[in-house]
């Protein structure tokens, strides 16, 4: 076989798939012309303040098909009538893929993701003020035939840390276009634009010059593509050279797997037989020993560093932040703080929303009269977004929070500080981050356990991480803090034994998932540890617009999912509730309505509260003869031991598919809505006078609240999560036991919390 | 000679070999930069020991010290 030939037209760039030229089939005259350009960087060089910087509000979010990684595409406007569509891959160190996730890296751009464009140019964006590393990644982006520019992003930090990169230099040596950028900044997008605009332009793209690989290694790299075309069919598609790469050098990576189950043992011996012809040494490290040498060759006169090393003044705050009292000291009291603040900062807003759609009710009510329309309106639809929507502003402080220790560099110092924490139960400090976005919304948090190569660790992360109490599950703790626990403070009132209750519930969350996650490792997950190495970025000022975004998304996102599962929801139980309301309830109640307005005796007070009574009578009546009531009833004697009477079972119940749902659902069970005045005290207020049915003892004691909400943060109550999962594992058994093990255990737990706090008496 | 988890914080040390193997531990930590011949620094070592933090290539890595361990060095510039 002639290898020669074959390396020239194999790494010459042959793109994957043939296929004409993306300039000549899309740029047709007179029309705008869109291209496909991959955004692929290092994680932490501010891939996706670049992205946003360049595609604006102009953004995309889904799904890759078969996976589930966050498929984000936005728009790019080039020139007047030129386009780029960029997708934004998420942040790797190398096309070495180790699982599915990463390798739909490599999959869209090699132009083999089902759904996905085929990509016409690739950005690579590289952090300046830490070129070495960053052009790993690079020397494996030059290889794949498509044109490459490159984005050196953070200019400024570098500048300041005194690293200087001539980019004329670069080029000249890459073949690629270079331009400096500061994404935040917004500085260098212009050239950046147009240095995309000529590269997407240009027939074919520039070469770069070529690791020095052993030839043996490209001989069998070449081979072995040829091997795999012959089994085109078997494969179901056509190997590219890059693809081949990855399999023969990754020895049980996700490239060879994916190859190797399609073609057998017989294939799996042939490629050891390769390795063992390509290189004496392993090919691992062979590979990096190239590109390593590649980009001290690259960065070769284009490169300068200060003579003495350059430190960071805000790296020195490490000494504490990661201090062995101190830096674990301030991680505690950060937490305190943000749940502190979400419940104090929020109030105003939430107060000022809650009252809004009161007035909204009182308005859509005031023009229709009585009947299942304005009760369907009022209680199931208006009164169900309300009491979403009221919890917004304290969703958007808590992701504020999130994005902010994230853009400031200390999520990584929290993984660094957890890491042998997390180590006792079998995972590594990367759970930890999916863990602590948990506490925001599981749904994103079970999608970034993705980042966790190891399988069995994603798995037991995925389901210790809904034990996190959620954003969904504040609301919940909002109106039993709000209404049961006292207003006592501590410290010269800095200490509120509200926040205290709150901070209980967030850490038995934590302290639930630690044993749980032991015991997942120890039997269903048990396993080797997986590597766990991750860069320590500098600390940085935070980039707000970056964080504005972040609060801006998700709050969109919980609002949208609000929207639709949470309103479906909540006009179910509605219908529930208020069905087969029989007219003979309202004759009997109109009766002893008229009897005691036609009392004259009565004094004018008096006769308010008894019709107050009256009417809170008839909807009890109404509810206990609903399909609601006759639910709650038959599964009383299951949660009665948890001090919770039928109402409150089927409240719970109803929250099933989304525990949020409870809040609306306690209004329309217990007429929260219609009590007297408006806003969140009032509410409160009422849920305090509830009674037993037929019995003149309060309903919700402070034992009851208790163990409505330790039952709250341990149940899994979340239809997205659970479908989420389903589709992360692509079975219904981990749902199903992530659904089974934590109901147990939240009935196990609210049980004894009951118990506990009516023999201490509280 | 040394392997990486057992130096000092600040001390300076090239590589000089890591244990191979089919896993994805030897191959990230090659990809990292801890070739034959980089040059490293021990920064600190997280609060409860485990993992420590490095300097190689400019940057601050963090590994834990059983993947250290494979990492074989030689003490000094």
């Amino acid at each position: 076989m002639n290898v020669a030939a074959l390396l020239e037209t194999a790494f010459a760039g042959e793109a994957p798939a043939a296929g004409a030229s993306a300039g000549e089939t899309r740029a047709a005259p007179n029309q705008a012309a869109v291209y496909t350009v991959a955004v692929i960087g290092n994680p932490n060089t501010g891939k996706s303040t670049l992205f946003n910087a360049l595609t604006g509000l102009r953004q995309r979010v889904g799904n890759y098909a078969g996976v589930t990684v966050e498929r984000k595409t936005g728009r790019a406007q080039l020139d007047r009538d030129t386009w780029a569509e960029l997708v934004d891959l998420p942040g790797t160190y190398s096309l070495a893929a180790r699982s599915p996730d990463e390798m739909i890296v490599v999959d869209v751009l090699l132009g083999q993701q089902a759904g996905s464009q085929r990509v016409d140019a690739i950005l690579a964006i590289v952090d300046a003020s830490n070129p070495e590393r960053n052009f790993y990644l690079l020397s494996q982006l030059c290889e794949l035939g498509l044109p490459v520019v490159v984005a050196l992003n953070m200019t400024d930090v570098a500048e300041r840390k005194g690293v200087r990169i001539d980019t004329a230099r670069l080029s000249a040596a890459l073949g690629t276009p270079v331009v400096a950028v500061t994404a935040h900044k917004g500085t260098g997008l212009e050239r950046l634009r147009a240095a995309l605009l000529q590269a997407l332009q240009q027939k074919c793209p520039p070469g770069s010059p070529r690791p020095d690989f052993p030839a043996a290694l490209l001989a069998e790299a070449a081979a072995l593509q040829v091997e795999l075309l012959s089994h085109a069919g078997l494969l179901g598609r056509r190997v590219s050279l890059p693809e081949a790469f990855r399999v023969l050098v990754d020895q049980g990576g996700h490239a060879e797997r994916r190859v190797g189950s399609a073609l057998g043992s017989g294939f799996l011996q042939g490629l050891e037989a390769r390795r063992r012809n390509a290189s004496r040494i392993p090919l691992p490290a062979e590979e990096v020993r190239a590109r390593y040498a590649w980009a001290k060759r690259m960065l070769a006169g284009a490169l300068t560093r200060p003579e003495q090393p350059w430190r960071n003044p805000a790296d020195s705050l490490d000494k504490v932040l990661t201090h062995r009292f101190f830096g674990t000291l301030i991680f505690a009291a950060f937490m305190l703080l943000i749940f502190q603040s979400i419940f104090c900062w929020a109030r105003p807003v939430m107060d000022l929303i809650s009252s809004l759609f009161d007035a909204l009710a009182a308005g859509v009510g005031g023009l229709l009269a009585d009947g299942a329309l304005k009760s369907l309106l009022c209680r199931g639809v208006i009164g169900g977004i309300g009491g979403i929507l009221v919890f917004l502003p304290q969703i958007c402080i808590l992701f504020f929070f999130i994005a902010l220790l994230e853009d400031c560099g200390y999520m990584a110092r929290a993984a660094f500080l957890m890491d042998r924490l997390m180590a006792c139960v079998g995972l590594s400090g990367k759970s930890f981050i999916p863990m602590l976005s948990g506490f925001a919304c599981a749904v994103p948090a079970v999608m970034a356990t993705r980042t966790i190569a190891n399988r069995r660790d994603r798995l037991a992360t995925m389901l210790i991480t809904p034990l996190m109490s959620c954003s969904a599950r504040l609301p919940v703790y909002a109106i039993m803090i709000g209404a049961f626990i006292p207003e006592t403070t501590y410290a010269g009132g800095w200490l509120s034994l509200r926040g205290v209750t709150l901070f209980a519930l967030y850490s038995l969350g934590v302290l639930v998932a630690v044993p749980v996650a032991w015991l997942l490792k120890k039997t269903l997950l048990r396993g080797e540890t997986p590597p766990f190495l991750f860069e320590l970025p500098s600390y940085k000022l935070p980039d707000w617009k970056g964080v504005a975004w972040r609060v801006y998304d998700r709050g969109k996102a919980f609002v949208l999912r609000a929207g639709t599962i949470i309103l479906a929801v909540s006009i179910v139980v509605w219908a529930l509730s208020y069905f087969p309301h029989p007219p003979e309830v309202a004759a009997r109640h109109a009766a002893a309505r008229a009897e005691l307005e036609r009392d004259a005796a009565l004094p004018e007070a008096q006769r308010a509260e008894k019709l107050a009574a009256l009417k809170q009578a008839e909807a009890g009546e109404y509810l206990r003869q609903s399909c609601f009531g006759r639910m709650g009833r038959a599964v009383e004697p299951v949660f009665k031991p948890l001090g919770w009477d039928w109402r409150i079972s089927m409240a719970v119940l109803a929250s099933f598919p989304a525990r949020e749902v409870i809040v609306a659902t306690l209004g329309t069970v217990f007429n929260l809505g219609e009590a007297p005045g408006h806003g969140a005290e009032d509410q409160y207020k009422a849920l305090r006078n509830v009674t037993w049915t037929g019995a003149n003892r309060l309903l919700f004691t402070v034992p009851v609240a208790l163990s409505i909400m330790v039952f709250f943060a341990l149940c899994s109550q979340c239809a997205a999560t659970l479908a989420v999962i389903k589709r992360e594992t692509n079975s219904w058994r981990w749902p199903l036991f992530s659904f089974s093990y934590m109901t147990v255990l939240a009935y196990l737990g609210a049980l004894a919390t009951y118990m506990a706090a009516v023999w201490l008496g509280a | 000679m040394k392997n990486l988890a057992q130096l000092k914080p600040g001390q300076h040390a090239t590589v000089k070999h890591v244990t191979e193997d089919s896993s994805a531990l030897y191959q990230r930590l090659l990809e990292m930069g801890l070739y034959e011949g980089a040059e490293v620094r021990v920064v600190r070592f997280a609060p409860l020991g485990d993992p420590m933090e490095i300097l190689v290539h400019g940057y601050n890595l963090s590994l834990r010290k059983a993947e250290a361990a494979r990492v074989q060095v030689e003490v000094g510039r």
